[in-house]
């Protein structure tokens, strides 16, 4: 059976039996409600003020008329309660949330301390499925009529959003780690201290650093300098898939042409696709990711 | 008071507290656990324990009947919820007279917080 087969069929049962009030309506629940709410009419409490006034005796504030028939903490709801039916059946169907939408109460006289309520509550519709800021859900409306033995003394329409949470966000992933090694090493390090190091053999700067030359001398020793960072895009790509551990896509990586006259290749961290180009002047940036490494990047130099 | 249709009632704010979500959630005898139980409220899609209607509803009557009198007689309270009223969120309630008939008062009311119009109704209230 579908949602809306399962809603008309309970629909058409019409008021359910009746749910009594756990107390008849006391005065310990007023002042309750009163002193939470921060109501200060002195009609609820002050029985002075209340036998003079239009009641000529205490009252309970109408806007508890839902109060006193509520279920509490453990009593069950009716077997043949619509609303429970309606809660249970969209639970089954993954619509676990609940949220109160609308309240509309007509008060047709104000309850008195002893007076013993009752609720019948029909279903009225159930629609469905909505997409909704909170999730995908359906809009169940009861209408309850409240009654002191066969008097009805207030009712309302009331309609519940039971909806799909959506679903946590998964932790991103972590990024992926380079490998390095003695000759990388100084590199590595450099960018943990937010210096940007180029590879030195002599006059000849060198970049991805290696264990060599660029002539193939096996007797220089290498050393580096410290890049001033500054530098244009020489070339760029965007990627959009596949997906990168850590990373959001699409991305920009781009390599750069720094003054010192090497390429260094990159993410381009906040710069959007569109308005990246060869020549856009760029500065070196330093993404910490943990204690061990911190990734290089570069800025739109602005 | 001269009440005719555009009176504007005096605003009230309210502090909604954790104390002040879970104590009117209690006083209204509502134990859904999203008004009381961050983790629950969090885990169900919320951002932290809210307001539950009945206290909305409550919180109208008391804005209303607070301007009306204490002998006026509230007749109707009809609400529709906006955005959810969250823990440690603060709520402003504005109302203007709608219409007139009589002692017969129908008063329209906004409650808004700060991600935007949390409640809106209108309440039938005849003055003494």
């Amino acid at each position: 059976m579908t949602i809306e087969e399962a809603a008309a069929e309970i629909a058409a049962r019409g008021e359910c039996s009746p749910r009594l009030a756990r107390d008849p309506v006391n005065q310990a629940m007023v002042n309750n409600w009163v002193e939470a709410i921060g109501d200060g009419n002195p009609v609820y409490t002050d029985p002075e003020f209340a036998a003079q006034s239009v009641h000529k005796g205490l009252v309970a504030p109408p806007a508890m008329a839902q109060v006193w028939t509520m279920g509490g903490l453990n009593s069950p709801r009716g077997t043949d309660d619509p609303l429970g039916l309606m809660m249970e059946l969209l639970d089954e169907a993954g619509f676990t949330s609940v949220v109160a939408t609308n309240s509309e109460q007509t008060y047709h006289r104000y309850l008195r301390p002893g007076e013993q309520v009752e609720a019948r509550t029909a279903l009225e519709s159930v629609v469905g499925p909505k997409k909704t800021a909170l999730g995908e859900g359906w809009f169940v409306t009861t209408r309850v009529r409240w009654y002191v033995e066969d008097e009805a003394v207030a009712e309302m329409m009331f309609r519940v959003l039971k909806f799909r949470p959506p679903a946590p966000k998964p932790p991103p992933a972590p990024v992926l780690r380079p490998v390095t090694s003695k000759d990388t090493e100084f590199f590595w390090d450099g960018l943990k201290e937010g210096e940007l190091r180029i590879q030195r053999w002599g006059e000849t700067l060198r970049h991805p650093p290696g264990p060599m030359p660029p002539d193939g001398s096996l007797d220089t020793k290498p050393d580096y300098v410290v890049a001033s960072g500054r530098g244009t895009v020489f070339s760029y790509v965007v990627h959009h898939h596949p997906p990168v551990p850590g990373k959001e896509l699409p991305f920009v990586v781009a390599l750069v042409e720094l003054e010192e006259g090497v390429r260094v290749m990159a993410e381009l961290l906040d710069a959007a696709p569109e308005e990246v180009h060869i020549g856009l002047p760029v500065v070196a940036a330093f993404v910490r990711v943990d204690d061990e490494l911190t990734l290089p990047a570069w800025k739109v130099a602005r | 008071m001269t009440v005719t249709e555009g009176t504007e009632l005096p605003p009230l704010t309210i502090e909604a507290t954790p104390t002040f979500v879970v104590s009117t959630a209690l006083a209204t005898r509502d134990f859904q656990d999203v008004h009381h139980d961050r983790d629950a409220a969090v885990a169900r899609g919320s951002k932290d324990i809210f307001l539950n209607i009945l206290t909305d509803t409550g919180l109208v009557q008391r804005f209303v009947s607070a301007w009306a009198g204490p002998e006026a007689l509230i007749r109707s309270i009809k609400i529709r919820l906006g955005v959810p009223c969250y823990a440690y969120d603060t709520l402003t309630f504005t109302g203007r007279v709608v219409s007139r008939e009589g002692n017969d008062v129908v008063v329209s009311v906004s409650g808004v917080d700060s991600l935007g119009e949390h409640v809106a109704g209108t309440v039938e209230v005849t003055l003494p």
